[in-house]
């Protein structure tokens, strides 16, 4: 089945970092996988995003229009993607940075305050993958096991370092229970 | 009685095609003569430029490569690359190397890439006519400066030693001139000293040649000689512009 | 099993070269080609090859020149303005008979143009790669896997025929990344390069790499030996890939980066009973005529997609020779078709209508 991933956010939030790990999923899966990044200028500190495609079948358009799941990192990449998220699908951001109104009935919404919780557990660097973790939660797109392995896989050699805190900023985001206000 | 004089087998027997009085046939005499001499014909790629020497290959008895216009020293760092071990000479006139090739020398320079230039300057393009050439003089009345070159109008004529003599990757950098017997032995007296030193891998060599074109500056092939004296010379002084052979340009880089 | 790599296209290709004998690359940077040098500029010290960031595209692709003229596999890559910059070098390449691989990863033009992905240079590639009666090999991957399989292939073929190859992807191609599993490395022995100019070590008359021949005769007689060549690369080195296309009574024909939309398009357009199917070209030279000529027999519509206002249309036309109509959609400027985009065509199409 085909899964359509956008990540969206400024340049340096990881974006593109957290489209690969979500790629590498796949690919330790056995699956087809497909990761684009948006290129250019805007690189570098404008906004970035990346598609990413999940599929049985070799992948036709590696160019996500339309995601199934959309991982919103700043006001601007919600407002540019919230309309073409597919009927059913699911929307998970950071709402320490998005303030949203949940106008469509058709979507899920799942808001995670992920900067300022990692913040509290000294992950600052880590908000996105605290927002992978609620969309592991959220979705299931793979297994809890098929993540932290994509993630060993991902962080390179000489930055592990970087391992632990990027595990624990996975388990903060999986754990992570929507208090109704 | 002994034998006086020989042609170098540096040499193949084909019948040179340039002008009565043109002095590209010494040039590649002694840069043949030196080959052969310092036993490093049998390793030799020469690249030949466009130009009047664009036929050069026919010429040299070592392999050769004839390069696009003004690209000879892009050309001779690919050879460089691939074959660490080869002797490696690039054969230019000075449209070639000091106009539409500026780029390639001035970066293989700076480079320190192990080849020798041979940079034969005779202040006009001669192959096509006699078109004003980057080392034209002021006032030198070519095709297309039919009133003399104005610098106000076509700048000024380029120094190449000088120039090139402030990089880094310059190991050697002499100008002489093939006038009368004797400048002929002291010019390959450099081109010697510029091959050992690409022999030695201490990096960048030139040895730029003053050189004639009786035809397009219509003068007789005697007078050509001396307009070198007269004309070229002062403006383009003879000499050694750079020599770092002793230490190598990448002595300090290590 | 071989090991699976998630890489991008770009970085696939660089290391696919690499394993095909290729030791020499020379580059200068540019959007959206500048992971081949900066792969190459890691991993050739690795293995004593040359990395050299030129100073221009002219000069890298002189250096190639060089290079392969003294027999060893060499490369360089760009993207379209830099490609033109290389076309002298490579007319003089091919003019010389020297084989080399110049890989084109395409945005939009002309001019500075754009750097989204593109495939406007479809005619440079196959019509006028720069001054001079010449083809050269053109080879049209779709995905990371054959940004990785075409290389080693590209410069089998070119050393087979002493032609230049070039590999003709795009920026959407270059910056994908798809898992991607390298061909296994046949012999490390390479062809044997009589004609290189290495130094004669004194065993042999000395051999010229030289394009001048001033007599019109002479020179005539050297292109047409070369055409000679040419027309046995058409006989024995054209690929393309089909999909569907037994009983597609509408042919879709498309190649590189769009050949895989249009795969979904074709795909959707089965759901909804359409019989269409698809031709990918994959060598653009030698083009696929015969092939596409055959499928054309059956197929009273053909229609041709690309990121361009239409260049390779013009090669399906000369196949079919009237025998179909031929129809076309283009996005350009960097803008990549959709599926949907693609499906809305092939429905017209069926229905018989313009759009």
């Amino acid at each position: 089945m085909l899964t359509n991933l956008m990540i969206a956010g400024f340049g340096g939030q990881g974006v593109l970092f957290t489209g690969k790990i979500i790629a590498n999923t796949g690919l330790l899966e056995g699956k087809e996988v497909s990761w684009l990044p948006s290129y250019g200028p805007e690189m570098r500190g404008g906004t970035a995003n990346c598609s990413v495609c999940v599929d049985d079948e070799p992948i036709g358009c590696p160019i996500v229009l339309e995601p199934d799941i959309l991982i919103a990192m700043n006001v601007p990449s919600f407002d540019k993607f919230i309309g073409k998220v597919t009927k059913g699908g699911c929307v998970v951001y950071d709402s320490s940075l998005i303030e949203a109104e949940q106008t469509r009935e058709d979507i899920r919404y799942r808001p995670i305050p992920a900067t300022e919780l990692a913040a509290r557990h000294h992950l600052d660097k880590f908000a996105n993958i605290v927002l992978l973790g609620y969309t592991l939660q959220a979705v299931h797109f793979t297994s809890y096991e098929t993540v932290c392995e994509a993630i060993k896989a991902c962080v390179p050699k000489s930055k592990q370092k970087l391992l632990t805190p990027n595990l624990d900023a996975l388990r903060l985001g999986y754990e992570f229970q929507e208090t109704k206000s | 009685m002994g034998t006086v004089f020989e042609k170098t087998r540096g040499l193949t027997d084909h019948v040179l095609h340039y002008c009565p009085g043109c002095t590209h046939g010494i040039i590649h005499r002694i840069l043949a003569e030196s080959l052969v001499e310092l036993g490093l014909l049998d390793q030799t790629v020469g690249i030949v430029p466009v130009g009047c020497a664009v036929m050069a290959y026919d010429y040299f008895n070592c392999d050769t490569i004839e390069a696009p216009h003004g690209r000879a020293p892009a050309v001779a760092t690919g050879v460089r690359r691939a074959l660490p071990e080869a002797t490696v000479f690039t054969y230019q006139g000075d449209g070639d190397l000091a106009a539409i090739g500026t780029a390639e020398t001035v970066h293989a320079a700076t480079r320190g890439e192990n080849i020798t230039v041979i940079f034969v300057n005779n202040a006009i393009y001669g192959m096509t006519g006699g078109q004003m050439a980057p080392t034209s003089l002021p006032s030198q009345v070519t095709q297309t400066t039919p009133y003399g070159r104005d610098p106000k109008v076509a700048g000024f004529p380029v120094r190449v030693c000088e120039m090139l003599s402030t990089l880094d990757g310059v190991a050697f950098a002499q100008r002489v001139a093939v006038n009368s017997p004797q400048r002929v032995m002291q010019a390959k007296k450099a081109i010697k000293k510029a091959l050992t030193v690409q022999k030695e891998r201490k990096g960048f060599s030139i040895v730029e040649i003053l050189s004639t074109c009786p035809t397009n500056w219509g003068v007789t092939p005697l007078e050509a000689l001396d307009w070198v004296e007269e004309k070229m010379v002062p403006y383009y002084p003879l000499g050694v512009y750079k020599d770092v052979s002793e230490k190598g340009v990448f002595s300090d880089a290590d | 099993m071989a090991n699976k790599f998630l890489m991008k296209g770009n970085e696939a290709l660089a290391e696919a070269a690499i394993r095909s004998g290729c030791h020499h690359f020379f580059g200068y940077p540019i959007t959206p080609q500048t992971e081949i040098s900066a792969y190459m500029a890691k991993r050739m010290p690795q293995i004593g090859g040359t990395f050299l960031q030129a100073e221009s595209e002219i000069a890298a692709i002189n250096m190639v020149l060089g290079a392969a003229s003294a027999g060893v596999r060499a490369m360089t890559s760009s993207s379209s303005p830099g490609i033109s910059l290389k076309s002298e070098g490579i007319s003089y390449l091919a003019g010389s008979d020297v084989p080399a691989v110049i890989v084109n990863v395409m945005r939009g033009g002309p001019g500075l143009g754009g750097i989204q992905p593109s495939q406007a240079d479809y005619w440079q590639a196959t019509k006028a790669m720069g001054h001079g009666d010449f083809q050269v090999l053109v080879y049209a991957p779709s995905g990371v896997q054959e940004m990785a399989e075409l290389v080693g292939l590209a410069f089998d073929t070119a050393d087979k025929y002493r032609v230049p190859a070039m590999i003709l992807a795009d920026g959407l191609l270059g910056q994908m990344m798809e898992p991607v599993v390298f061909p296994e490395q046949k012999s490390d022995r390479l062809p044997e390069k009589t004609w290189a100019t290495t130094g004669t070590k004194g065993k042999r008359a000395p051999n010229i790499i030289n394009s001048l021949f001033l007599q019109p005769d002479e020179l005539e007689q050297i292109v047409k030996d070369r055409f000679t060549r040419y027309q046995a690369i058409e006989e024995n080195e054209v690929l393309a890939e089909e999909f569907l296309t037994d009983d597609a009574d509408l042919l879709v024909v498309a190649y590189g980066a769009v050949a895989r939309i249009a795969r979904s398009a074709v795909r959707a357009a089965r759901e909804r009973g359409i019989k269409a199917g698809l031709i990918r070209p994959v060598t653009l030279w030698p083009f696929p005529k015969k092939l596409i000529a055959e499928k054309a027999k059956q197929a009273q519509n053909i229609l041709v997609a690309e990121m361009s206002m239409g260049q390779m249309v013009d090669d399906v036309k000369l196949a079919v020779l009237g025998s179909s109509h031929v129809h076309f959609y283009g996005r350009t400027g960097g803008m990549v078709p959709s599926p949907n985009e693609l499906l809305e065509q092939i429905q017209a199409i069926a229905d018989n209508r313009e759009v």
